[in-house]
C-alpha cells in the first residue's frame, strides 16, 4: 500500500511534468499539423539555462533565499527558452510550411540535432549536478512521503494550466489561436493573423517546456544536453494519448502516462518474478502510444482521425 | 538531358558510361588504400548505409509509410550474424555448447538468406499493428518500436544472457566463402596484398549491386506500381482492387530484410555488436539520407547514403585544426553532427524534394500541410 501511494506520488509529478511538455506539442500540432522534434530539447535547453543561471546568482547574490533564486532562474530560462523557439519557428519551419511534409520533419530532426550539438558545445557534454535550492526534509504523507520540491512542481503545474487555460479561453489572443487550429484560412479572413498566432504558440509552448525543464532536472539533480530527448518523446506520447490538438487530452494523457510509468515500474518485478525490473520503464510509454495507436488512432479525448498523411 | 546512362542516350555511350563507372568503383578501394585503410573503411561503412537506405526507400519511397524504427531491423541482422557466429551462444547456453562446441559457424550462403528472412519476418511483425495508422503517427509508433527494441538489446543478459546487454557481443567471426576469409589479408603476390578492408569493399558492392538490381526490377513490377498507389491515394487504390493490407506488411516485410542483410554484414565487418550501434539517431540518419538524396528515386537515394555516411568519416580528418582553435571544445564528433544538422535544415530548406529527386512522380510529397 505505502509502494504504491509512494508511486502515485512520483507518477503524479513525473506526469505534469509530461503534461506540461505535452501541451506544447498538442497546441503546434493543433495549429500547424506539424509534430515540432526540437519541442524536448527547448526543454533542455531551459533547464541547462537555469542550471547556469543558479550558478551565476549564487555567485553574485549568496545572501538570495533559494527559492528566490530558483524562481529567477525559472523565469529566465523561459525568456532564453521562448526566444529560441520564436527563432527557430522564423528560421527553420516558416518557409516550409507549405513544403512537403516529410522535408519539415527532417527540419525539426535537424533543428533537434543542431541544439542538442549546440547545448554540448555551450555547456560541455559532462552531466551537471542540479542542485537541491528548496528544503531536502520530505513531508510524510501517509506511509509515503513527498519532497518539498515535489509539492512545488505540483503547485506550478497547475498554476502554469490555470493560465494557460485562461489565456486560451479568455483572451483575444486564445480566441485567435482556437479560431487558426479549426481554419487557418478562415480565421485569416476574419483578420486574425496567423504568423503571429503560429509565433505565439511557439512561445508559449517553449515557456510550459522550460518551466518543465527546470522541474525535471530539480526533481532528477541532474541535468545534460541529452536530458530533453526521453522526456520529449513521452510528452508527445502523453498528447497522442489524450488525443492530438485537445488542450485537456494533453494533461489528462501526460498524468495518466506518468502514473502508468510509476506504477508499472514499480510492480513489473513483482508482476514478472524478477524477470523483468525497472529498467524497463521506459517501455511503458511506448507500449501505451502503440496500444493507444492501434484500438483508438484519435486518443482518449481526440476527434481527429489518424488517417491523415 | 545529355545523361549517358539513360535508355535514351546513343548505345556506345552507354556502354562506355557503365564501362568507367564499373572500372571506377572497382579501382576505387586501392586508390583510397593509397592513403589508409581508414578511408577503404569509410567506403565500406557507406556502401552499408547505401544498403540500408535502399531498404529504407522501399518503405518510405515506394509505399509512402515512414518508418522510424528501420533501425530495429539493422539491429536485427546484426545479433542474428552475432548469435550465429560467435561463442556468445555456446558459452552461455549449455545445450548449445553441447552440440557445437567449436560455436556455430555460418556460411556466407546461409547468413545472407537468414539475415534478410528473419527480419522480413520482424519487419511483418513490426508493421501488422501499424497498418491502419499514416503519416506522423506511423512514424510514432515506428520510432517506439525501435526504442522498445533496442531498450530489449540493452536488458536482455538476465534472466538469460542472450544480448549481453551493454556490454555488446564481441568475437564475431568474419565472413569467409570459397575458403576464402574475408577477415584476414590476401596476398596475390610475394609483395602485393589486399587488405581485409578492399575484400569486404567488394563483397558489399556486389551486394549494393544486387540490391539496385532488386529495387529497379521492383519499382517497375506491379507490386512497385501497386505500392506507388497506396502511396499517392490508398484509398482509390483499396477501390481499384489492391489488397493495400498485404502489400504494406510486404513492403515492410521487403525493406526490413534489407536491412538485415546490411546487419549480419556489419556484425561481420565489425566483429562486435552493441545496443549503441541501433540508436534512435541511426533509424534518423537513415531517413534523412533517403530524404536528402531524393525520395524514391535510386540514384538520389544512393547519393544521400553515401554522402551522409561518408562526409562525416571525411570531416573528422579536417577538424583537427579547428579543435585546436577552439581550445578543444569543438571536437570532431561535435563539429561532424552539427554539420550534418546543419546540412539536414539547410538542404530541406533550399531543396524541400531532395538533392536529386525523381523526374516525375511523388505527389504525395507535394501534398500540402
Amino acid at each position: 500500500m505505502d509502494i504504491l501511494l509512494q508511486q502515485v506520488i512520483n507518477g503524479l509529478v513525473l506526469g505534469s511534468v509530461y503534461a506540461l511538455v505535452a501541451l506544447g506539442y498538442t497546441m503546434v500540432y493543433g495549429i500547424i499539423n506539424l509534430i515540432n522534434f526540437a519541442h524536448g530539447e527547448v526543454l533542455m535547453v531551459g533547464a541547462l539555462t537555469s542550471w547556469s543561471m543558479i550558478g551565476l546568482m549564487q555567485e553574485a547574490m549568496p545572501w538570495a533565499p533559494g527559492w528566490l533564486v530558483l524562481l529567477l532562474s525559472v523565469l529566465i530560462a523561459c525568456v532564453v527558452a521562448a526566444a529560441l523557439n520564436f527563432v527557430i519557428e522564423k528560421i527553420a519551419y516558416r518557409p516550409l510550411r507549405n513544403a512537403p511534409k516529410l522535408a519539415t520533419l527532417i527540419t525539426a530532426i535537424g533543428v533537434s540535432l543542431l541544439l542538442q550539438t549546440l547545448a554540448m558545445i555551450v555547456w560541455k557534454p559532462n552531466v551537471k549536478v542540479y542542485p537541491t535550492l528548496l528544503p531536502s526534509q520530505p513531508f510524510a504523507l501517509g506511509g509515503a512521503v513527498i519532497t518539498p520540491t515535489q509539492v512545488v512542481i505540483l503547485a506550478l503545474t497547475a498554476i502554469s494550466l490555470a493560465v494557460l487555460m485562461w489565456l486560451v479561453h479568455f483572451t483575444r489572443l486564445g480566441r485567435a489561436m482556437r479560431a487558426t487550429a479549426e481554419n487557418p484560412r478562415v480565421a485569416a479572413l476574419m483578420g486574425v493573423k496567423p504568423d503571429l498566432v503560429i509565433s505565439a504558440t511557439f512561445v508559449i509552448g517553449a515557456v510550459l517546456a522550460a518551466i518543465a525543464g527546470v522541474m525535471y532536472a530539480a526533481n532528477y539533480g541532474t541535468a545534460q544536453h541529452t536530458m530533453g530527448f526521453l522526456p520529449g518523446l513521452k510528452a508527445f506520447t502523453a498528447a497522442v494519448f489524450g488525443g492530438i490538438g485537445n488542450l485537456g487530452g494533453a494533461v489528462l494523457g501526460g498524468i495518466l502516462l506518468g502514473l502508468i510509468e510509476s506504477i508499472g515500474s514499480g510492480y513489473i518485478g513483482a508482476l514478472t518474478g524478477g524477470v523483468l525490473g525497472s529498467n524497463y520503464a521506459d517501455i511503458f510509454a511506448f507500449v501505451v502510444l502503440i496500444v493507444i495507436l492501434t484500438l483508438r488512432p484519435s486518443g482518449l479525448l481526440g476527434e481527429r482521425v489518424a488517417d491523415r498523411a | 538531358m545529355n545523361n549517358p546512362f539513360v535508355p535514351g542516350a546513343p548505345r556506345a555511350a552507354r556502354i562506355a558510361a557503365w564501362l568507367v563507372a564499373a572500372l571506377l568503383l572497382l579501382a576505387l578501394p586501392h586508390g583510397l588504400q593509397y592513403f589508409g585503410n581508414a578511408w577503404v573503411r569509410i567506403a565500406d561503412l557507406a556502401l552499408l548505409y547505401v544498403m540500408l537506405a535502399l531498404g529504407l526507400n522501399i518503405v518510405v519511397g515506394y509505399a509512402g509509410l515512414l518508418d522510424l524504427g528501420y533501425v530495429a531491423f539493422y539491429a536485427v541482422g546484426a545479433y542474428l550474424f552475432a548469435l550465429l557466429a560467435s561463442p556468445h551462444l555456446s558459452e552461455n547456453f549449455a545445450a548449445i555448447g553441447a552440440a557445437f562446441p567449436d560455436g556455430v559457424h555460418l556460411s556466407l550462403w546461409l547468413v545472407i538468406p537468414l539475415a534478410a528472412l528473419v527480419a522480413a519476418l520482424a519487419g511483418a511483425l513490426l508493421g501488422a499493428p501499424t497498418l491502419k495508422l499514416r503519416g506522423d503517427y506511423l512514424a510514432i509508433v515506428t520510432l517506439g518500436f525501435g526504442e522498445i527494441v533496442r531498450i530489449f538489446m540493452n536488458n536482455l543478459d538476465r534472466p538469460v544472457n542472450l544480448t549481453n546487454g551493454p556490454k555488446g557481443i564481441g568475437q564475431i567471426d568474419s565472413v569467409k566463402f570459397f575458403g576464402l576469409d574475408l577477415g584476414k589479408r590476401l596476398s596475390v603476390t610475394d609483395d602485393y596484398d589486399i587488405p581485409a578492408v578492399t575484400l569486404y569493399y567488394y563483397l558489399f558492392l556486389a551486394l549494393v549491386i544486387v540490391s539496385i538490381v532488386i529495387c529497379s526490377r521492383l519499382q517497375d513490377s506491379r507490386i512497385g506500381r501497386a505500392w506507388m498507389a497506396i502511396r499517392e491515394d490508398e484509398i482509390a487504390a483499396k477501390a481499384m482492387g489492391l489488397n493495400t493490407r498485404n502489400l504494406k506488411l510486404l513492403a515492410f516485410a521487403m525493406g526490413a530484410s534489407f536491412g538485415g542483410v546490411s546487419g549480419a554484414m556489419f556484425g561481420a565487418f565489425q566483429g562486435f555488436v552493441s545496443p549503441e550501434s541501433f540508436s534512435l539517431m541511426e533509424s534518423v540518419m537513415i531517413v534523412a539520407m533517403v530524404v536528402l538524396g531524393g525520395i524514391g528515386h535510386i540514384p538520389g537515394v544512393v547519393l544521400g547514403a553515401v554522402l551522409l555516411s561518408s562526409l562525416p568519416e571525411v570531416l573528422r580528418y579536417v577538424a583537427g585544426p579547428l579543435q585546436q582553435m577552439t581550445d578543444g571544445r569543438l571536437d570532431a564528433s561535435i563539429l561532424r553532427q552539427l554539420l550534418i544538422a546543419l546540412a539536414m535544415i539547410v538542404v530541406m530548406l533550399l531543396r524541400p524534394r531532395g538533392l536529386w529527386p525523381a523526374p516525375d512522380h511523388g505527389r504525395v510529397l507535394e501534398e500540402k500541410v
